[in-house]
């Protein structure tokens, strides 16, 4: 490390402190029981379970917590008669 | 075959959960198939220091108590597909983890990867002993210094009491990992020297990692420093101690003292640290 290097580089501590500040107001809301993210998830597989036999270990879940934004992605392989497999995908921007 | 291995220390802060990202991202850099996964169950840290702290959905309780598969959990490393996370869980606690459990996940981790590297939590309770007991090979973490030493004896009797293989009549292959070494404070004598520590604990030497703000970095960043700055000292550090966790025969160098500069010499400390 020499003093080029130093100037070059982008201080990494705001990355750090926006990252804490992402984590943390998750991390408070799954303590408060408010995480909104979580609640979604699971209503969202209940609706769709309330229509079609809904294999758990099918469903894929991606997530992305972000500020503003958050993404949350549910994978489901849905069986219908008339056609073979068709694949739904919901995608949920709180 | 697949190695299981265990990051242990028994004291906090010295650098368990730093090493595990390191060396689980320098045997990925070299091809290998790794997980790491994380054992501390309720205070979870590995996933923000992998950058992996927004997509966590599933967790190694979840695993364990079947609300969800393996493959569900499993966060794959944006940066190297050949490096996954198993995250543990935040909101339960240790008690959470049952040995059956923990013995299964194992068990199938061993048919998906190379190496299963294995974060303990600190301590000698629970968290700790679980993450050990099906290790092959086990990482002691230690910093020069007293309590760290004695803390470190202190987990290598457990290793050889409480492992699977200890009580099989095995023996687990230990390898101590110095980490924070302040090369310029042990040449003034103001901290153990390497040999003091491998005289004292006498288990072979994996790597010395020195005290480095690259690491800090990277913390920062969100990246393994193998990964943040592959150049740095420290990572070129965990790359070799990787080798030699894959068996490969590289010599040890001490690091050298850098030479106190103007600045340094003017407050009594390197202005570098």
């Amino acid at each position: 490390m020499n003093l080029l290097t130093l100037f070059r580089r982008r201080p990494s501590a705001p990355v750090a402190r926006e990252r804490l500040q992402v984590l943390l107001a998750h991390d408070r809301g799954v303590v408060g029981g408010s995480d909104l993210i979580a609640v979604l998830q699971e209503e969202i597989l209940a609706v769709i379970a309330k229509h079609v036999a809904l294999d758990r270990d099918k469903v894929q879940i991606k997530l992305d917590r972000g500020d503003p934004v958050s993404t949350l992605e549910i994978d489901v392989e849905v069986p219908s008669l008339a056609r073979p497999r068709e694949r739904g995908l919901a995608t949920a921007r709180p | 075959m697949a190695q299981v291995v265990v990051v242990t220390s028994g004291k906090g802060g010295v650098g368990k959960t730093t090493s595990t990202a390191s060396l689980g991202a320098a045997l990925a850099q070299s091809g290998e198939n790794v997980v790491v996964v994380d054992f501390d169950v309720g205070l979870r840290n590995l996933d923000l220091v992998m950058g992996a702290e927004r997509r966590v959905v599933f967790d190694l309780v979840n695993v364990v108590q079947g609300d969800a598969k393996l493959a569900q959990a499993l966060i794959r490393d944006k940066r190297l597909e050949n490096l996954s996370l198993l995250p543990a869980s935040q909101t339960r606690d240790k008690d959470a983890l049952t040995s059956e459990g923990v013995e299964r996940i194992i068990g199938e981790l061993r048919e998906r990867f190379d190496w299963i590297l294995c974060d303990s939590p600190a301590g000698i309770e629970r968290g700790a002993t679980l993450a050990m007991r099906h290790a092959d090979q086990a990482v002691v973490v230690t910093n020069a210094e007293v309590s760290s030493v004695r803390d470190s004896d202190r987990i290598i009797g457990l290793l050889d009491s409480k492992t699977e293989k200890a009580e099989k009549g095995g023996r687990i292959d230990k390898h101590l990992l110095l980490t924070r070494y302040d090369a310029a404070r042990a040449s003034r004598g103001e901290m153990l020297k390497v040999d003091d520590v491998l005289e004292i604990l006498s288990i072979p030497l994996l790597g010395i990692i020195p005290e480095s703000q690259d690491v800090l970095r990277a913390s920062n960043l969100g990246a393994p420093v193998t990964l943040a700055s592959p150049n740095s000292a420290p990572a070129r550090a965990y790359i070799e101690a990787a080798r030699r966790l894959k068996g490969e025969q590289i010599q040890i160098i001490l690091p050298a003292a850098e030479p106190r500069g103007f600045l340094g010499k003017l407050f009594g400390r390197r202005a570098v640290a």
